[in-house]
């Protein structure tokens, strides 16, 4: 077959990866450890280190190789496994501990920097197993470096389990406090979920949901950086064109990460999953959401209209990128974390970015409140109700919504908090201090919302 | 044109500023590895040098890694940015 690629299409291709920061995010390989039960936890932890190892040795390496390969840079390999609530169910707040530990022991063996699946689904109430592994969220967050946890306590199904958004808040604040000499960064690893998905290749979220194969691989792409110079390029243009301009550069990211999910899976033998569309900043300069916005011609992320841009380019870029892979699935959508995000960071640092707009935003971004730091004395109340108001966009809209939020111990606002990496830097934002703790302290469910009658 | 199997090919770029031997210098290394040179296209806009060449990988010494840290070098001794890439990505970039 003749080379039938022109030379403009080469050269866009080459731009794209040396100066628009076009990588894949990560490659994460998702394994199922429900074979992994044993007679304690200890024993159990020893049996999913040595799945694991056994799974993932490769992956690190696969993954290096593909990128000097192809010379696409390949940031991060990731494993997740099955919530660890459930094959755990029985054990005790110290074996849940244990396990985690083993987790950690795990991902320094593979060399991956990130394991998700500390995880408990108690969207509609909770079994032993949940509580026990809820209760030693903190002391594995703050006793290991590479193990990510997350909670799901809603669904547009089942609803709002309140007494789960009561007790995270309280969670939140303990995981900072074990961390406070690290600024709370245990609370980075952590996330409160309303619709998790079972195949979601990002961090901190990541778990192998029990729906999920044996083994499988997810892709997350990433490239702000390619759309925002797609942006910057056609700036008179009106929203729909600028929505095509958005598809079509969408669609070249996603082949991208399409191929690496190929080759990978080939050269692991194991099924290729599905590529998540997510646009994911980096704290580098020009990989941001944020400054795509502006582009789009806000004068700062956070001002009226935000929210309206935010929605088409997450919209337009779900549509380039479902047309580009067999598989898409994940969270799939806009990230728009404050740490991770420069442009995310001087619009706080400027006053023009709030938790109130950020929360607007959510309703029409994929993720939530991720990766915002907040004054460490905030009571527990207020992160619940956040985590409350977060659910209920997330169960009301039939769409996955989540908190990642880091009460920085000693930290007011105006003050910053260092993670350092890919976790980044941010300054602490103001929350609304009236206080929702009666309403909190209510608990019970909040029933699943009504599903005809929309408006 | 010889048929080459696929996923054996390269695609080598460079940019700059015009000067004398750049061609030579990179058809030198790739002559050396035993890299066979399938097509160029290569334009001069006032003064700014651009190539586009496609070789066959098939019986090349070094692998694509090395290759790549070689032309670099070759590159940042010339001035010139050298990029090096396997077609595939390409073809799955801008063809379905």
């Amino acid at each position: 077959m003749p080379f039938s690629i022109s030379k403009d299409e080469v050269l866009e291709t080459v731009r794209m990866l040396q100066t628009e920061n076009l990588d894949i995010r990560t490659i994460t390989m998702g394994i199922n450890i429900m074979d992994c039960r044993a007679q304690n936890g200890e024993e159990t932890g020893r049996r999913i280190f040595h799945k694991i190892v056994q799974y993932a040795s490769q992956l690190v390496k696969v993954g290096d190789d593909i990128e000097k390969e192809y010379g696409i840079p390949i940031i991060n390999k990731r494993i997740s496994v099955t919530p660890v609530s459930i094959i755990a169910d029985g054990f005790t707040v110290d074996e849940m501990v244990a396990i985690g530990r083993y987790l950690d022991r795990a991902a320094v063996e593979v060399g991956v920097n990130f394991i998700g699946g500390f995880s408990a689904l108690v969207h509609k109430g909770f079994s032993r197993g949940d509580r026990a592994l809820i209760e030693a969220i903190p002391e594995t967050l703050a006793t290991t470096a590479r193990v990510c946890s997350s909670v799901n306590v809603a669904t547009t199904k089942a609803g709002i389990n309140m007494d789960a958004v009561y007790q995270m808040g309280e969670i939140i604040k303990r995981t900072a406090e074990l961390t406070a000499d690290r600024d709370g960064i245990g609370c980075a690893k952590l996330v409160v979920f309303c619709n998790a998905v079972e195949d979601n290749p990002f961090m901190a979220g990541a778990f192998h949901g029990v729906g999920e194969p044996e083994c499988t691989l997810n892709i997350g792409i990433s490239g702000p950086g390619v759309v925002l110079s797609a942006v910057r390029n056609h700036p008179d243009d009106d929203l729909g064109q600028l929505a095509n301009i958005i598809k079509n550069t969408a669609f070249k990211i996603t082949r991208t990460g399409e191929m690496v999910g190929r080759i990978a899976s080939k050269r692991l033998n194991v099924p290729f999953g599905i590529v998540d569309l997510s646009l994911a900043p980096t704290p580098a300069i020009g990989d941001s959401v944020a400054d795509i916005l502006e582009s789009m011609g806000l004068a700062r992320v956070g001002a009226h209209g935000s929210t309206a841009a935010l929605a088409m380019l997450n919209d337009a870029i779900k549509k380039g990128g479902a047309m580009a892979s067999s598989y898409v699935g994940g969270l799939s959508g806009a990230f728009i974390p404050v740490s991770e995000d420069q442009g995310m960071i001087n619009a706080v640092v400027a006053g023009a970015l709030t938790i109130d707009k950020l929360e607007a935003m959510t309703c029409v971004c994929s993720v939530g409140l991720d990766m915002i730091a907040i004054p460490g004395d905030t009571p527990a109340e207020i992160i619940s109700a956040i985590i409350a108001d977060e659910a209920a966009i997330g169960m009301i809209n039939r769409k996955t919504t989540a908190v990642r939020l880091i009460p920085a111990p000693g930290k007011k606002v105006g003050d910053w908090v260092e993670f350092g990496g890919l976790l980044g830097h941010a300054p602490v934002m103001k929350v609304n201090e009236n206080s929702p703790a009666q309403f909190i302290r209510r608990k019970g469910r909040i029933p699943a919302p009504i599903h005809s009658l929309n408006n | 044109m010889t048929t080459v199997e696929e996923g054996k090919r390269i695609i080598i770029t460079v940019l700059g500023h015009d000067r004398v031997g750049i061609i030579a210098g990179i058809s030198a290394i790739l002559a050396d590895t035993q890299i066979n040179i399938l097509d160029i296209n290569q334009t001069i806009l006032q003064g700014f040098f651009t190539m586009v060449m496609v070789a066959d990988i098939t019986d090349s010494t070094i692998d694509i890694a090395q290759l790549r840290e070689v032309l670099s070098r070759k590159g940042q001794e010339m001035e010139l940015q050298i990029t090096v890439q396997h077609e595939d990505i390409f073809r799955f970039m801008h063809r379905i």
